[in-house]
């Protein structure tokens, strides 16, 4: 497909447009189903936009971390598939990839949002372990947004395993895993001076910064990352924050039942 | 979330466990043109934290399909040693250290005129040789003055801080006991003295205005880093300085 260059993305912006004529603040269309991989404990696809994201979860049991032996365990991996972009390499992942995977971890786990202590099994030696894999599918840019919307709205609708005689037993379940927060993750772009959420790829790579702020369901802020080559001012990075807890209300209600 | 070791109270009337006020320092120490062989190099401690930085080139850039005909490559590597812990790191790359090496690139990338040298290559390497948190900003610090002293043409300094919220009270410079069990944690750098933020990074639970209170004391955290790293590259020049004046 033919894509806007990096200096008519600008130019548009510049004049308060964006190149596909959405508003500053608003998302492209939302598409989130739930439970559509039956060998994963829990999976989600999320489409917004030209987006594809699936998230699947499975479960299995290990040891803790010596620093928390009461605690379950949180993998967040995230995979560029070849398929998703002619950019995207076969291999292990890269920056990225490491990146967009820490920081959906990062909102998640700093959220607290699910009770690791419920996922003890035997305190110091047996944990659940919970493994999140972000597969990204088509990429239209604002995949951590994407992958976070995922990952919640997969974690909400997972079921553990029975486990009997040190085995797990799946496709026999027990029931939910203890989640008690939605945390949810908001991309802010800068661009030209310009602040607008959901970039798509286009200006994605007209970029000068961005500044991704998880949010829980009480409106605190419980994970920022900043990247890009750019900087925000403190004005901007308020105006970031704001825009993060009032989208991130809205993009809540898609995902809670 | 209670963690094993996590001691009673991290602030003890108004003071830290390490004595220090709730918006102060960890003693800073830095010194430039440490290593014989880098063109620029520097170390820069916060406290028991210790980053060494060192940078090579401008070069010729290789691999040559990664060199750029107009302007010059940058490329970061942070790395813990070994021994920098109390749990030992395993050398070599790691999931936390390509993230942290991704982010202190895109900082430093804001301040440095990569047109001045196409077809090169920058390097710039982050050895973190003792970790009492804060790392990534002591090693920012660090980077920005090795590579003033190799004399890559820079706008400003990037000048670097944490702060981090402890037993609901903000703190300025987190240290290592904080870091593992302080409610918050957040890293921020500035260009020199500027109201421009390229590097930011948070966990932990903040309201709106808790956050925007801590990222104000961040900024005055990087304004005094911006003076240090000022006042040791004028002393590390001063001698040569005052002899042309002598003659």
């Amino acid at each position: 497909m033919l894509k806007a260059s990096e200096n008519y993305v600008r130019k548009l912006i510049e004049e308060n447009m964006r190149i596909d004529a959405r508003k500053f603040d608003e998302f492209r269309p939302i598409n989130i189903e739930t439970d559509i991989i039956k060998t994963a404990e829990g999976s989600a696809r999320v489409i917004i936009g030209d987006s594809h994201v699936l998230v699947g979860i499975k479960m299995s049991v290990g040891e803790p971390y010596p620093d928390a032996p009461d605690e379950g365990v949180l993998i967040v991996n995230a995979e560029l598939v070849p398929v998703a972009s002619p950019t995207f390499e076969p291999g292990p992942p890269n920056e990225n990839a490491i990146e967009i995977a820490r920081v959906i971890d990062r909102g998640i786990r700093e959220s607290q949002c699910i009770d690791l202590e419920k996922l003890c099994i035997e305190s110091g030696k047996e944990v659940w372990m919970i493994n999140i894999d972000v597969h990204v599918l088509d990429y239209d840019g604002n995949l951590i947004d994407a992958g976070a919307l995922g990952a919640i709205a997969a974690l909400i609708k997972a079921k553990l395993p029975k486990y009997e005689n040190k085995k797990v037993i799946y496709g026999e379940y027990k029931g939910k895993l203890p989640i008690r927060d939605v945390p949810i993750a908001i991309t802010t772009a800068k661009i030209s001076n310009k602040l607008l959420i959901d970039p798509n790829l286009e200006e994605e790579n007209a970029l000068d910064a961005r500044v991704t702020i998880a949010t829980n369901k009480k409106g605190e802020i419980c994970a920022v990352q900043k990247g890009g080559k750019g900087y925000f001012t403190t004005v901007e990075i308020e105006e970031a924050v704001e825009l993060s807890i009032k989208k991130g209300k809205e993009l809540r209600k898609l995902i809670e039942v | 979330m209670t963690k094993a070791g996590k001691p009673e109270k991290m602030i003890i009337n108004g003071k830290r466990l390490d004595g220090r006020e709730l918006e102060e320092f960890r003693p800073i120490t830095v010194e430039v043109g440490v290593l014989k062989r880098a063109g620029g190099s520097a170390i820069f401690r916060f406290g028991d934290t210790y980053a060494l930085s060192a940078v090579y080139g401008p070069k010729p850039m290789h691999p040559k399909h990664l060199q750029n005909p107009q302007k010059a490559v940058l490329r970061c590597r942070y790395s813990m040693a070994p021994f920098s812990t109390k749990e030992r790191v395993r050398p070599g790359v790691s999931r936390r250290s390509v993230e942290i090496s991704k982010v202190l690139n895109e900082a430093l990338s804001n301040v440095l005129f990569f047109e001045d040298y196409p077809k090169t290559g920058i390097d710039v390497f982050v050895e973190i040789l003792q970790a009492e948190a804060s790392t990534r900003c002591a090693g920012l610090n660090a980077a920005s003055l090795a590579l003033a002293e190799a004399g890559v043409p820079m706008r400003d300094f990037i000048s670097s801080c944490s702060v981090g919220k402890v037993d609901g009270k903000i703190v300025l410079d987190v240290g290592g006991i904080e870091d593992n069990y302080g409610d918050v944690d957040m890293a921020v750098a500035t260009i020199g003295s500027e109201d421009k933020i390229v590097l930011l990074q948070l966990d932990g639970i903040v309201t709106k205005e808790e956050f925007l209170k801590m990222l104000e004391l961040a900024r005055k955290g990087c304004l005094q880093i911006y003076e240090k790293q000022k006042e040791v590259l004028k002393e590390k020049y001063k001698t040569g300085e005052l002899d042309v004046e002598s003659q």
